[in-house]
């Protein structure tokens, strides 16, 4: 059904104008790295607060407030662009067993990031009282991170299913 | 030694020859090369879009240069590193390849920028008692900005030129 669904859409007006212009994918892949530098910078500065290490800031909240808005912007352009390359070359993307662990990745990095804008709402000092629950919540979240950066260029080179 | 005969020489290495004969080597170092430089770009962007006075205006430029630099620095260092073992895995073929070549220049362009805002702008930026940057930060952030983003262009349209 992916197949056939990939044979669909790489035959869309849009897809074809994406696969006659050879410039659209490097463009479309720089956009997506650019936005994924300010997604990657503000989630592994915030990480660094939880555990106490790095930017400083009075408060987790208080960095979390500075690192968290630039990210929504980057991810509506993360997302945009990357339904752009899925569009230029479906079966690439969709039919990549790395493509299915990033977007696996994705979904517990996202659930975690609300996880930890619960805690930031909740209260000023939320993380800042639980020190152990910080710090696995970072580590984690750091490692969700690298991973879903890391599938994300292994497209590239793991054979499709 | 002739250039070609140098880059021949660093193809041969124990440490190229690695790369390039491994199949999973390459992507690997080449992951951790765009872990680090989506560091390295993330934190600039923080310091140039503060210094265009288009974000964290409540906060002093040299908190939020004291922030990033540690980024900056540490992956640029990783960066570095990755992109010079990715290189001498094909010294002969990156060394032809435009993009390249563009790169590194750019990569130059970028540590004389980054001198020359240490140099003149910033020591009479601290001195100046003003909430918003003068034309000359400006202009030094914009600039940066820019060459950053056509350093990640060039580099990911490396791969696409023969």
């Amino acid at each position: 059904m992916i197949r056939e669904f990939c044979s669909w859409l790489s035959e869309t007006p849009l897809s074809q104008a994406l696969q006659n212009a050879s410039w659209s994918i490097p463009t479309a892949q720089t956009v997506h790295i650019l936005s994924v530098a300010v997604v990657m910078t503000s989630m592994a500065m915030l990480d660094l607060r939880l555990l106490r290490r790095g930017a400083a800031g009075p408060s987790v909240s208080m960095t979390a407030q500075r690192l968290v808005p630039p990210t929504w912007y980057a991810l509506a352009v993360l997302a945009v662009s990357g339904v752009v390359l899925i569009c230029a070359e479906p079966e690439r993307e969709l039919l990549s067993p790395a493509f299915t662990i990033k977007m696996a990745l994705l979904l517990l990095a996202a659930t975690l990031t609300y996880v930890i804008a619960r805690g930031v709402k909740a209260r000023e000092t939320y993380w800042d009282e639980r020190p152990i629950a910080a710090t696995s919540v970072a580590v984690v979240s750091l490692l969700l991170w690298v991973g879903i950066v890391s599938a994300g260029r292994w497209i590239a080179y793991v054979p499709q299913y | 030694m002739t250039v070609p005969e140098f880059f021949s020489w660093l193809e041969g290495t124990a440490l190229a020859q690695g790369v390039s004969e491994s199949t999973w080597l390459f992507p690997t170092i080449e992951t951790i090369h765009v872990l680090a430089i989506v560091l390295v770009v993330g934190s600039i962007a923080m310091v140039d879009l503060r210094l265009m006075n288009l974000i964290s205006r409540e906060r002093a430029i040299e908190d939020v240069l004291a922030d990033a630099l540690p980024w900056t620095w540490g992956s640029f260092v990783v960066a570095a590193l990755s992109g010079a073992a990715l290189f001498i895995s094909k010294a002969a073929t990156y060394w032809l390849n435009g993009p390249f070549k563009w790169k590194l220049l750019l990569l130059l362009l970028a540590g004389l920028n980054m001198a020359l805002f240490h140099a003149l702008t910033y020591p009479r930026l601290l001195t100046e008692e003003r909430r918003s940057p003068p034309l000359r930060a400006r202009c030094a952030g914009a600039a940066s900005l820019i060459i950053w983003l056509s350093i990640v262009a060039l580099g990911r349209w490396i791969g696409f030129v023969q």
